[in-house]
């Protein structure tokens, strides 16, 4: 457990900054959450507007592809370049996301009733 | 020098979760771990998908006769705001705000119940309607997938609740802060599992 971090303190003028830094960021996560919520909400409402089966399921798919890579890079803060190890975790993420795709298009087009 | 260490807002670093060699372990390990759940959702979306609507028995039940969307709806909105009130507790922390950490999770807690409350309802109107476990292939793939989301719901409660009463009294420190990290992790994952299920399961199903 024992680690040695050196300890760094910042002047007034740096925290001041530093405060702000992380006001910002706040605030483009809540700019994120509005975009996810404003997605949910086209996707539901396409549904209940009744539109075409052809029309409907591209687009709440996409609708789901874009909010769910807002969540992994937005709020799970996958686009960290600096982050411990974040290759690897990139590529195992997107390796899971390859067996997932596999696994689906199996399980749908090999099996049948 | 040790992890239980005071910090001040003014010597706490930026990313606190990821200074020690264990928080940085945790962090790799924690997204390994995310990777891994990936493929086991995968495994189950995939058997919904190939099973949906397919009997042999329980035909009377359709996914468009079934569901509802302004329960799905609910739920949705409820996890959601839940994944960003856990950002907002990330955001203390970086502040080193313990109090404002402890708030957000515990307000992150309260929704995720009342989004496990919501599903139980759910179930448990489905089961009144003769839609059980055993009636079809399809509510045996229903049940295992949205179950399965279900139950992680459950352990990110126990996890988060006993995060916050176990360091109610340390206050934020190097040995905490990766905790309450991961466990946001998590809780976000949840939320991006959800974004799939009420999209493949509940709209898709409603489309037809």
């Amino acid at each position: 457990m024992a680690h040695d971090t050196p300890v760094v303190t910042r002047s007034a003028e740096q925290q001041k900054y530093y405060r702000a830094n992380t006001k910002a960021y706040m605030q483009r996560q809540v700019t994120n959450f509005a975009i996810m919520i404003f997605l949910t909400l086209i996707a539901f409402a396409a549904v209940m507007a009744d539109f075409s089966k052809n029309l409907i399921l591209p687009l709440i798919l996409l609708l789901a592809g874009i909010q769910v890579v807002l969540q992994l890079y937005a709020f799970m803060h996958m686009e960290e370049k600096d982050a411990h190890e974040i290759g690897v975790v990139t590529m195992f993420m997107w390796t899971g996301a390859f067996f997932a795709f596999m696994m689906f298009l199996a399980f749908v087009t090999v099996i049948w009733w | 020098m040790d992890t239980l260490k005071k910090y001040t807002p003014e010597t706490w670093p930026a990313h606190a979760e990821q200074v020690t060699l264990e928080g940085k372990n945790k962090f790799v390990g924690f997204w390994l771990f995310l990777a891994c759940e990936i493929v086991l959702f995968a495994s189950l979306f995939a058997t919904y998908l190939a099973l949906k609507n397919k009997g042999p028995a329980g035909m009377e039940f359709s996914t468009q006769e079934l569901y509802e969307l302004p329960l799905a709806f609910a739920m949705t909105m409820i996890l959601l705001t839940s994944s960003l009130t856990s950002v907002y507790a990330m955001y203390h922390m970086k502040n080193y705000n313990f109090k404002g950490v402890q708030l957000w999770m515990g307000i992150t807690v309260l929704l995720g119940f009342s989004f496990l409350c919501l599903e139980i309802y759910e179930f448990n109107h489905y089961v009144s309607l003769g839609f059980t476990f055993g009636s079809s292939a399809f509510a045996s793939a229903f049940y295992t997938l949205v179950g399965t989301h279900g139950f992680h719901v459950t352990v990110g409660l126990v996890w988060i609740t006993a995060l916050i009463l176990r360091n109610a009294k340390r206050g934020l420190n190097l040995y905490n802060a990766p905790k309450y990290f991961v466990a946001s992790l998590y809780w976000h994952f949840i939320d991006v599992v959800w974004v799939f299920i009420f999209t493949v399961v509940y709209l898709m199903g409603v489309v037809g």
